[in-house]
């Protein structure tokens, strides 16, 4: 399916739908692997239930049936009775688009989910957490108090916590999804950058809607609309000389 | 026009809003007011420390320990049999485990239905089954009963606390592959800790307070107990039973008594006041 490059997430003609409402209509694409792919489309429009496909997390959902299949590595996570779903999960880092950083100390957060797949010593814990933050540039601000509540961050930086936390877990790919629209313009810029150093180790996908963003940090782009995968590919391509109507027009802000 | 009718509007209904809250706050500390004026020049050193002695009833000495003792044997006993029940149904009643809404509904329903259920009913229940089983009024029964008592109130309080854990904080934990349990223990629990423990609290005031719910499946005894087989006395039957006689010195010793019920309830809020701002900070809102 792609021109260039290997296939990390294989989506293969996926339904979703709520009872009698569809979201996602045979949807079929791929995400290519270490580069940045964001889902863009108007609200409302399946770019979420997208994104929670690819670690099951749809399946925590309410009345929700999801026929089709996804891959990931090769393997099939719906259709495949062998594959675990928290294994699944394990390896998808995910990021909301409010920081919710758990209940706990910021020390705490970072090694949550080391915690739950493995034993490890005091000092493997404390090597770990500095890595992951400094590998989002949190460290140097909260070297300090790494016993105090990460509520007490502020936004930008609970972000960058959460982002952290995940990346602790040693995904293979981060799911986020508007990771930036509590944030302010800085933090925004902090957590692209990231995003950005982050790509040559790991799989992206980004779901935004707005535009700027997917221009400043998308490799590629899938475009929604109403449940339906309208346009996907380069996200030079895509970005500057849309095929479709749809897509044209949604550049052009006349559909919302 | 319209506009003053509105401000009108609001005018009054803030005044009957000021109204009720101060009726219900004076009337507090009116019944506050007159235990403590009644019951503190009775309450001596010899009421907390000492058994009934001979005539005790009568305006003779000694104390009402065997009732203070009975009540925190049967109000923790029965708070603590009705945690371990209560936590494991609470948590089991959200959408993690139970998927099907109306089972879920059905279940708070009828927890609700028991809420409302007079305590006299579960005494008596209790106490038709000990008939049955053959044992006689006693602490192990007072406690059993106790606990059928605090758990709806328990489980639908911590229910509610439970339910208000924002469905992304637990989305986080399963997105990082944990499991049901122990997305549940360590960050559902955490994150409702301090409501956890005001559910406690709020179902051991129901407890400790209760009289009708002992007064068949516990008795009431002048000594204390020596196993769990023995009767065992409590706070509320001690104050029914001073305030019966004919004695003003007696009757003045039930409201003593009813103002170390206060103090055993009071101590319990401001302890748990105190676990609950420990554990606040990390709470996320």
């Amino acid at each position: 399916m792609l021109e260039n490059g290997r296939s990390h997430i294989s989506v293969r003609n996926l339904s979703v739908s709520y009872g009698k409402l569809e979201v996602l209509k045979n949807v079929t694409v791929d995400v290519p692997d270490r580069q940045i792919t964001a889902i863009i489309g108007p609200s409302g429009c399946g770019k979420t239930t997208l994104l929670n496909c690819f670690n099951r997390l749809i399946d925590l959902k309410e009345g929700v049936k999801v026929s089709g299949s996804v891959l990931v590595d090769g393997a099939d996570i719906y259709n495949d009775t062998s594959v675990d779903p928290t294994e699944i999960r394990k390896k998808m880092g995910l990021l909301f688009q409010k920081p919710f950083p758990l209940p706990m100390s910021i020390y705490d957060n970072i090694v949550y989910g080391p915690r739950l797949h493995g034993s490890y010593s005091r000092r493997d814990l404390d090597q770990m957490v500095e890595k992951q933050l400094k590998t989002v540039g949190l460290w140097e601000e909260v070297k300090d108090r790494l016993g105090s509540p990460a509520v007490r961050l502020s936004a930008g930086q609970q972000q960058r916590l959460c982002l952290a936390r995940g990346l602790a877990v040693e995904p293979e790919a981060i799911l986020a999804d508007e990771p930036t629209s509590a944030l302010d313009p800085v933090s925004t810029q902090h957590i692209e950058r990231t995003f950005n150093e982050l790509k040559k180790n790991y799989t992206i996908v980004l779901v935004t809607h707005i535009l700027r963003q997917a221009r400043r940090v998308a490799d590629y782009i899938i475009f929604i609309y109403m449940g339906e995968l309208i346009e996907h590919g380069p996200a030079e391509a895509v970005l500057n000389n849309p095929r479709e109507k749809r897509t044209q027009a949604y550049m052009k802000g006349e559909i919302s | 026009m319209a506009f003053n009718r509105r401000r009108t509007e609001e005018n009054i209904f803030k005044v009957l809003m000021i109204a009720a809250t101060a009726t219900v706050i004076s009337t507090l500390f009116v019944v506050f007011i007159v235990v403590l004026y009644r019951g503190l020049p009775a309450l001596t050193w010899a009421m907390v420390t000492e058994l009934p002695r001979g005539g005790y009833y009568l305006g003779g000495g000694g104390g009402i320990l065997n009732a203070i003792v009975g009540s925190l044997y049967l109000a923790l006993g029965g708070t603590l049999i009705a945690l371990v029940l209560a936590l494991p149904v609470a948590l089991f009643l959200q959408r993690d485990y139970i998927r099907n809404f109306k089972l879920s509904r059905a279940i708070r329903l009828s927890l609700d239905v028991l809420w409302g259920v007079p305590s006299i009913v579960y005494g008596v229940f209790g106490f038709i089954i000990m008939l049955y089983l053959g044992m006689r009024a006693s602490l192990l029964g007072g406690i059993i009963v106790l606990s059928l008592l605090e758990l709806p109130i328990m489980i639908r309080a911590m229910d509610e606390v439970i339910r208000m854990v924002p469905a992304e904080l637990k989305e986080i934990s399963y997105a990082m592959g944990a499991t049901r349990l122990e997305t549940v223990t360590r960050v559902v629990c955490r994150q409702a800790f301090p409501g956890i423990i005001s559910a406690m609290l709020l179902a051991f005031g129901r407890g400790i307070g209760d009289a009708a719910s002992v007064l068949f499946t516990a008795g009431y005894t002048d000594s204390l107990p020596q196993s769990l087989f023995d009767p065992v006395a409590s706070l509320p039957l001690a104050v029914f039973f001073q305030i019966g006689t004919p004695f003003p010195l007696v009757q003045e010793r039930a409201y003593a008594s009813a103002v170390i019920l206060l103090l055993i309830v009071l101590t319990l809020s401001l302890v748990s006041r105190f676990l609950t701002n420990k554990y606040n900070k990390y709470i996320v809102r």
